[in-house]
């Protein structure tokens, strides 16, 4: 093991540990205030949040390994004109100086955009969890993997559209409240029992993996793009990425219901 | 022989997680950039760590962040005094973020942005002043989500009161919220609840649901995290409004 790697492990393990200090002060006041009994299989308990810390750390660490410095270095070039036009030199200077955006020679930063918030999502540890959750408290009703690729297609599909809204420069506020709009009207006829879970699902999605790459693009995109700003352009991405997974799990409920009752029509038991 | 099996499975499903994103990235760096991986066995020994990592913050998950989640909200529900629970809650979500590293970050940031505008004068004290202020803006903010997530869970309120009256109230604020505090407010939302936060807000909330009688779990139980996601996205642009002033 080098001392590269040995390094990044301290910091990933310093930042997880500062992660769950507050979670185990808070507990432990709780415990001994409120509850005041004993905790049943302390020993168990304590290792298991020690495993928390130290997968969690390990995860990062490889994160930053393998997939953060090629993902940002690829959001960077996929961003890039030069390399987006193929180096053709006169198209460039027709795109750096026509006020008009030509959303198309983005194609490839768009299909970029879906495929990694998609395979990330399906990563983010804290999905994981939730997903399971679910599929335990409805015996399999909802499946962990139904769950977990509906919200990847929410984040997929909203990651893309946050960045055609940064290719094209619109304010993002107009895409955020016609979200919503469309979110709430969506709501009043998707089945109940899905709300909360689908609605949890849009803080859930953009964590420990999503994040820094999403962070990446948006940061590459606002810097290429000819007239954007960084610091105001920049932001934005991941609302666009907690918006989505919200109407794409409302939908994957109204299908499934949708079907079940099919099912049940076409087979009288 | 039973255990290396089942630690084999958990392991499997571990890699088929990351599956995608290696096969994205593969495609993307050989086909489309057409370069070879510039170090291929660092890049292998860190899929190796994902792999591995993934597999044991799971194997953590199930036997401590779900069970203590869980057993929280049982004894608390045995206990019968709600006050106790609700400030559980509100230490829970206030503790957490203000010590997220990322709500940092993201509030150096605006504070930066904020000196730019000249909204704030454009001093280390006062641009410190701002970003602690954003800080436990924030901070309150999840705590006081949470707390409010378990009155409700408590008092069986419809979950979707909740949603319609947060968000037409973002929309409602969205408007007097001057330009710059708006993408930082709706980035706030989604940096708020970590990795380590998630399960356990999950499980206190499904813990409680099930321990009640007359709860139901998917119905009542999940939506923690949701409130947690949006109340700060109110209390930013509200902040925003406090030290730009309406509209400007």
């Amino acid at each position: 093991m080098n001392s590269e790697i040995f390094n990044t492990l301290i910091d990933a393990l310093s930042g997880t540990l500062l992660d769950i200090l507050p979670i185990i002060i808070v507990l432990s006041f709780f415990q001994a205030v409120a509850i005041r009994k004993a905790i049943p299989h302390l020993k168990q308990k304590i290792i298991g949040l020690g495993m928390v810390v130290l997968g969690l750390g390990i995860f990062i660490v490889g994160l930053e390994q393998c997939v953060f410095p090629i993902g940002s270095q690829m959001a960077n070039q996929l961003t890039d004109l030069k390399f987006l036009a193929g180096n053709d030199s006169a198209l460039i200077e027709t795109l750096e100086n026509s006020d008009q955006m030509d959303p198309g020679i983005y194609l490839w930063t768009y299909i970029f955009a879906f495929l990694i918030g998609f395979s990330t999502t399906l990563a983010e540890p804290a999905l994981i969890a939730v997903a399971y959750k679910a599929r335990d408290i409805t015996t399999g009703a909802i499946s962990a993997w139904g769950l977990r690729i509906s919200v990847a297609l929410g984040v997929a599909s909203g990651v893309t559209l946050g960045v055609y809204r940064i290719v094209m420069g619109n304010p993002l506020h107009y895409y955020i409240v016609a979200g919503y709009a469309f979110l709430l009207i969506q709501t009043l006829f998707s089945p109940k029992q899905i709300i909360p879970l689908a609605y949890d699902s849009g803080g859930v999605t953009t964590s420990t993996v999503t994040v820094p790459l999403i962070a990446a693009l948006g940061i590459g995109l606002a810097s290429n793009v000819p007239g954007r700003s960084p610091l105001i352009d920049g932001f934005g991405l991941i609302a666009f990425a907690s918006l989505f997974p919200m109407i794409t799990v409302m939908a994957y409920a109204m299908i499934t219901e949708k079907l079940s009752k099919r099912k049940e029509i076409n087979e009288p038991s | 022989m039973d255990i290396a099996k089942l630690l084999f499975s958990k392991i499997f499903s571990a890699f088929m997680d990351v599956f995608p994103i290696i096969v994205v990235i593969a495609f993307f760096q050989l086909v489309i950039i057409q370069k070879p991986f510039p170090h291929l066995d660092q890049t292998i020994f860190g899929i190796f760590l994902v792999v591995m990592g993934l597999f044991i913050f799971i194997l953590g998950l199930e036997s401590a962040l779900f069970p203590i989640g869980e057993k929280m909200a049982n004894e608390f529900a045995l206990k019968g005094n709600p006050w106790w629970i609700i400030f559980f809650g509100f230490a829970l979500g206030f503790s957490t973020t203000i010590a997220e590293p990322a709500l940092t970050v993201i509030a150096g940031k605006a504070g930066g942005l904020a000196a730019g505008a000249g909204a704030i004068e454009n001093t280390e004290n006062s641009v410190a002043s701002f970003v602690l202020g954003l800080r436990y803006t924030v901070a309150l903010s999840v705590g006081l989500a949470i707390a409010l997530g378990v009155l409700r869970i408590l008092k069986g309120w419809p979950f979707i009161w909740f949603i319609m009256g947060g968000y037409t109230l973002i929309v409602i604020t969205t408007f007097f919220a001057p330009q710059e505090i708006i993408g930082i407010a709706y980035d706030s939302g989604g940096i708020t609840t970590s990795t380590i936060t998630v399960p356990l807000v999950a499980a206190l909330g499904v813990g409680l649901a099930t321990s009640i009688r007359g709860r139901n779990p998917m119905l009542d139980g999940f939506g923690l995290i949701a409130l947690a996601s949006l109340s700060p996205i109110i209390f930013v642009l509200g902040y925003g409004i406090f030290v730009y002033g309406v509209g400007s």
